[in-house]
């Protein structure tokens, strides 16, 4: 494993502490090795990013993470104040929206589920619609939304219950190249007033190099980080950072991670 | 840019044509059907035992509509669909819900269940006469036996397309059991739920009917019977028309409840919207 020493965000007490993490899938013949001892940890505010090639289990990392899937073996903590569940705020790679709530009722879900008051949950709902950029939207049927407004209804979903975690599971996946483009660059906005915790699974180097503070490459499978890469670019970030000389020499160390020859 | 997005017509030509013409289409076709039956029996030596004509059978359905013995059997076959529908219908649900989450339950019951079906009801009904009494009972539970199958299928098949991203997103949001319930499966299965309960509704008055064949002394079942016997063909004719009136109703009331609970699928909560890129 390659390290680079980032100090910075050493001495901070981690948010999230990823501990030898096994992931084995039952399959017809014997165990198919999703993950194979996988540790990491990310700090509070932090923006990372998981990068690698197709298979090598990154939404399965999430899954877990997320609560949703069981490891079998090691562990997944969070430190934070209070005495209360980990909130997380998760975006799958299609917009995963019901379709039988309108565009504001879809994002105060995570609200209702917590008893929050339908009158509290709508003003917060509506906050997060101006923060997308989905005003006069708010009673629209969510069939009706094209892709890359339905992925910004889901990405305020996340943010409603003001996540302790923010998990991306390349939420611009599905989008064309130009509105993916957007997309993150919205997202940048949107992190850079919040501040949340996030980390973000995608197959594009310059979306991983715009938005994150590190990346961490996993290998091919069975999945394990092979590189802990940070991104000590300075913020706030704009999307002309694309076309700097230094943007382009980063881009080129880390496609030689992912892709060692 | 300012652009304007209209929600698009569903290009469905049959529900076009059912716009343009459907308010006089069906009371047309009705009227030639009338019509030739009208003619069918007047230029024909039939018996009236084997076809009578429309004006006696209008004039028979006023007859028992003044001496108020159709509303007597009509009520009661009624009673005994609604009961039928209702008991068959939430008994499936409730069972189909269990099959759908536990796949061992499925194994277990799901052959006697098919097996089940590939028993004609109208076979078994005059075992279930005899057990329980050619009462209310007998017929609700034919009634409801026979609702019972599409409707538990209809419910497993629901609650099983429920898609695993909404799943997960639930247990992301560490929803409990009974918020999953609520708030993604019923929701999700709902449509295809009510797909079954449309097939249900109508089944339901072929068992309610096919229990009054057996053994009944109160019923359009049982008026079927009598008019049988009597040669009474006309009074056969008003009862079959009330059956099938009656299963129309009760199809409608599930299109109803089908419009009410799935409006999404159906209409736009604003129809045009403008938006600023």
């Amino acid at each position: 494993m390659t390290t680079y020493t980032n100090e910075a965000l050493e001495s901070v007490q981690p948010f999230l502490t990823v501990k030898d993490l096994h992931i084995t899938f039952a399959v017809e013949n014997g165990g198919l090795q999703a993950l194979q001892g996988v540790n990491f940890h990310i700090a509070p505010q932090e923006f990372v990013c998981v990068i690698g090639p197709s298979g090598s289990g990154k939404s399965t990392l999430l899954r877990v993470i997320a609560g949703v899937l069981q490891p079998s073996r090691g562990e997944v903590q969070f430190s934070y104040e209070g005495d209360r569940d980990v909130k997380i705020g998760y975006v799958f790679q299609q917009a995963n929206l019901m379709p039988w709530r309108t565009v504001v009722e879809n994002i105060t879900l995570p609200l209702e589920l917590h008893q929050v008051s339908v009158e509290a949950a709508r003003r917060k709902a509506m906050e997060l619609i101006e923060l997308v950029g989905l005003e006069d939207f708010e009673q629209t049927w969510v069939q009706e939304l094209s892709g890359g407004m339905a992925q910004r209804v889901a990405i305020a979903r996340a943010l409603i219950q003001d996540p302790d975690l923010l998990l991306l599971d390349e939420p611009f996946g599905a989008l064309d190249a130009l509105m993916r483009e957007q997309m993150g660059v919205e997202l940048l906005r949107i992190w850079q007033a919040r501040r949340t915790t996030v980390l973000m699974v995608t197959h594009s180097i310059s979306e991983a190099l715009l938005l994150s503070d590190r990346i961490l490459v996993l290998s091919a499978r069975p999945g394990r980080i092979s590189c802990d890469f940070p991104v000590n670019l300075p913020r706030p970030r704009k999307e002309d950072l694309r076309y700097t000389s230094e943007f382009a020499r980063m881009s080129q160390q880390l496609r030689a991670e992912i892709l060692p020859d | 840019m300012e652009i304007s997005l209209k929600r698009l017509q569903k290009h469905n030509p049959i529900r076009k044509a059912a716009g343009k013409y459907g308010g006089w289409l069906m009371p047309i076709s009705g009227t030639v059907a009338v019509l030739l039956w009208w003619i069918v029996t007047r230029w024909s030596d039939l018996p009236v035992f084997i076809l009578p004509s429309p004006m006696i059978v209008l004039r028979r359905f006023f007859e028992v509509l003044q001496n108020g013995s159709l509303f007597w059997h009509t009520s009661y076959t009624l009673l005994e669909v609604t009961l039928g529908l209702i008991s068959g219908a939430f008994l499936a649900t409730v069972l189909g819900y269990l099959l759908a989450k536990s796949g061992t339950l499925e194994r277990l019951l799901s052959p006697y269940l098919v097996a089940s079906q590939a028993i004609p009801i109208v076979a078994i009904a005059p075992l279930l006469v005899i057990w329980f009494g050619p009462g209310l009972f007998s017929k609700v539970l034919i009634a409801g036996l026979i609702v019972f199958f599409p409707v538990l299928v209809n419910t497993v098949v629901g609650i099983r397309a429920v898609p695993q991203d909404l799943r997960d997103l639930m247990r992301s949001l560490r929803a409990t059991r009974l918020q999953t319930l609520r708030y993604l499966e019923i929701p999700a299965a709902l449509p295809v739920f009510l797909g079954g309960l449309r097939i249900g509704a109508t089944l339901s008055v072929i068992g309610a009917v096919v229990g009054e064949f057996v053994g009944a002394d109160r019923g359009l079942g049982f008026l079927i019977n009598v008019g049988r016997g009597q040669y009474d063909t006309a009074l056969v004719f008003v009862t079959v028309f009330t059956l099938v009136v009656m299963a129309l109703l009760l199809y409608g009331a599930v299109i109803l409840l089908e419009r009410k609970l799935l409006a999404w699928q159906h209409r736009p909560r604003k129809q045009t919207l403008t938006v600023e890129i």
